[in-house]
């Protein structure tokens, strides 16, 4: 991730505003507000990281902006126009430029179907139907090159005969074939290791500085946010607590949760400091 | 696919039941061939034959005949002759007579006979009825008749004259082979009230009552089926409208609802078919009740979100992200349906409110008409028990086959 001129994209034009997003879970006594009147601007182009610990509500957020939620309040707005998806054809064009990968692999596949078809069904929806065999084993092939996975040897295969890290990465290859306008990634490298996971983000902020691609990027890892988002989100218990530029939020925290975040993760820079560790217990 | 096949027949519980299951389908389709005919012929004119082999008296007279002098031969038909209740009235006839009966063992024909001969004679002993001294008078005649029988004769009637002429004569030592015999016919269960072969009647209705429950089953199973995954799929209102209608059929008792039904079509209109189709209307709340529930759980899984992202209709959302993961739930359900309407009709035949009784037989027609004629009060078992002992295994290998299925598909209750 070179520093080399990179553009200032939270400047750019709003392609998706939340005013007092809100959902709630359950009734009376159990109700529970998993997102909790948030509110947020993200730009064209834009790379931003939503942190927060677990069950903060971030799973929650992103299934409401892809329209697979319904929210209990507030609004969502489109490329600054209220989104309608109130029929099956809205909702067929908002996901042509929305599209998303999900955070459990395992969960995300027909186990019915081998995993060319999803691969194929990306083809066909940038509308790649008559396209020769060949040319689309090439478009596959390619967008797998893109995520480290050689697609002759995935080819044909059940979904439950591909580790964790494969299945999400051809998750991500998905993402290269339709190059959305905007990306909803919830934590699509969890499963990946560090090497592959440093590639492939690489080759996530290229295509957005080709298609102007919006990321919104899901994450445990503060430290990678800090790492590669433009804009990072500080969610606490649906709430955002604290969002900004990735450096001002994370070179100089105001919420107490961002600092206990910042706090938390392990510094490679420093010294382990063992001398607190008992090693009676190894023995 | 294959695997899971295999793992099908790996499950014990699941090969028991489809083995009985194919077995009684096989006698189903191959009985009728050794044995054709109309299920529903009468072929006897009294009622309740017991099982076993007839052969016909007259073609036997006219058959070879071959002399035995069987040792056994009187005593076999002296026992003939005398049932168990007989053998325990003649000993206590007499010990009221003031005999020695003491250690008179009254399955030993030789000594019970011996005693008779020696101490019976044509009283009325004190605490009988003037009817028990007929029927000791009777026994006795019979077991004199039959030890100094020598042979009968056999006369025919000239038509003109109406005079006899004797045609032949049958000795005690005579024996005809049944082969020589021009007619034999072995019926194994007897035949019922109206004098039908009950083995024949039986196959032919088992085979009407399976067609009967898979129909049932299958329209249960479709209706369930279909609006299960519509409530689920869709919720909202369309959820809410479907459920409220489920829950009307599951308040009203299906069986209720169907002897209504059943008894608002005439007896002229209600074939098997349309039973079976009525039965099914009214079974399927909870094929769709638990089709429902199942696709709740599975709408909003991330495979369906991604079929929807890749802008996919609902009809094929349903079918290929839904309906297979639910696959082998449905084709459970379907089983138990099959069952259960196979009981269903046997309950309603049994209240007349079956198929027509004249085109066929059916499981429970045959309980209901054993029933009319009291078959089980005068021990005629052959009528009734058979039956009960066939719906028991057809419900019985389906269950079996469905709690194989579920130890294959629900790893949870695998042991
Ligand atoms: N369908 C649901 N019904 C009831 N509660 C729910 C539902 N979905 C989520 N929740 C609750 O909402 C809260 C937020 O969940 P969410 O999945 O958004 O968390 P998350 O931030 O994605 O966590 P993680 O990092 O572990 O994925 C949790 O407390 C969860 O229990
Ligand atoms: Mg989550």
């Amino acid at each position: 991730m070179s520093e080399k001129a990179r553009k200032d994209y939270t400047k750019g034009p709003s392609c998706l505003k939340g005013i007092g997003l809100t959902r709630s879970f359950g009734i009376g006594d159990k109700k529970m507000f998993a997102v909790d009147h948030v509110d947020f601007d993200f730009h064209e182009g834009e790379f931003v990281s939503i942190v927060g610990e677990s069950g903060s509500g971030k799973t929650t957020l992103s299934k409401m902006l892809l329209g697979l939620l319904n929210p209990t309040e507030g609004e969502i707005l489109f490329q600054n126009k209220p989104r309608d998806i109130s029929s099956h054809a809205k909702k067929r064009e908002y996901w042509k430029s929305m599209q998303a990968i999900f955070q459990d692999p395992f969960a995300s596949y027909n186990v019915f179907h081998k995993i060319d078809s999803v691969l194929l069904d990306c083809i066909n929806m940038r509308g790649g139907q008559n396209l020769s065999k060949q040319e689309k084993f090439d478009m596959m092939t390619e967008a797998c090159s893109f995520v480290n996975l050689k697609f002759a040897e995935l080819t044909n295969k059940y979904p439950f005969e591909l580790s964790g890290g494969q299945m999400q990465r051809l998750m991500i290859a998905r993402i290269f074939l339709l190059k959305p306008k905007i990306l909803l990634a919830d934590e699509p490298t969890s499963m990946v290791d560090a090497c592959s996971r440093a590639t492939i983000l690489d080759m996530l902020l290229q295509l957005r500085d080709e298609v102007g691609m919006t990321i919104i990027f899901i994450t445990h890892d503060i430290g990678l946010a800090y790492y590669i988002s433009d804009t990072v989100y500080i969610m606490e218990h649906g709430k955002f607590v604290e969002y900004g530029k990735a450096d001002e939020v994370i070179l100089n925290p105001k919420a107490a949760y961002t600092k206990r975040l910042i706090s938390d993760v392990p510094k490679i820079h420093e010294e382990w400091d063992l001398s607190t560790v008992e090693l009676t217990s190894e023995l | 696919m294959k695997n899971t096949l295999k793992n099908i027949f790996h499950s014990p519980r699941f090969v028991v039941g489809f083995i009985i299951f194919v077995a009684l389908l096989l006698t189903m389709i191959f009985y009728p061939i050794f044995n054709p005919g109309d299920p529903l012929e009468r072929i006897g004119v009294g009622t309740f034959a017991k099982p076993g082999t007839y052969f016909s008296m007259y073609d036997a007279t006219s058959a070879k005949t071959e002399t035995f002098r069987l040792a056994d031969a009187e005593e076999n038909r002296i026992n003939a002759l005398l049932t168990g209740d007989a053998r325990t009235r003649m000993i206590d006839w007499m010990s009221r007579h003031g005999d020695d009966v003491a250690g008179l063992d009254p399955a030993d024909t030789g000594a019970l006979m011996e005693a008779w001969g020696r101490y019976y004679e044509d009283v009325r002993l004190s605490g009988m009825t003037n009817a028990d001294r007929v029927y000791f008078r009777r026994l006795n005649n019979s077991i004199v008749n039959s030890a100094t029988a020598e042979e009968l004769l056999v006369m025919e009637e000239d038509p003109e004259t109406g005079d006899y002429a004797q045609k032949g004569t049958i000795s005690l030592t005579d024996y005809v082979n049944t082969k020589d015999v021009a007619n034999v016919k072995t019926l194994p269960l007897g035949t019922d009230n109206f004098g039908r072969d009950t083995l024949r009647e039986l196959v032919s209705a088992a085979g009407v009552s399976l067609r009967v429950g898979l129909i049932a089953g299958i329209v249960a199973t479709l209706i369930g089926l279909s609006l299960g995954l519509l409530a689920g799929y869709l919720g909202g209102v369309a959820d809410d409208i479907i459920m409220f209608i489920t829950n009307i059929f599951t308040v009203i008792p299906s069986f209720v609802l169907l002897i209504l039904i059943s008894y608002s079509i005439s007896q002229e209109a209600r074939g098997a078919s349309l039973v079976a189709v009525v039965i099914g209307f009214t079974g399927w709340t909870w094929t769709c009740r638990s089709v429902r529930s199942q696709v709740i759980s599975l709408r909003n899984r991330d495979h369906v979100n991604l079929s929807k992202l890749s802008g996919h209709s609902m009809v094929r959302i349903v079918l290929t992200d839904i309906l297979p993961y639910i696959a082998s739930y449905v084709v459970m359900a379907f089983i138990l349906q099959v069952s259960a309407g196979i009981l269903s009709e046997a309950q309603l035949s049994m209240l007349g409110l079956g198929p027509k009784t004249t085109e066929t037989p059916t499981l429970g027609l045959m309980m209901n008409w054993a029933m009319l004629y009291s078959a089980h009060t005068n021990g005629s078992w052959w009528a009734y028990f058979p039956v009960i002992l066939t719906i028991t295994l057809i419900s019985f290998s389906l269950n079996l086959m469905n709690t194989g299925l579920d130890q294959v598909f629900n790893p949870t209750l695998r042991d």
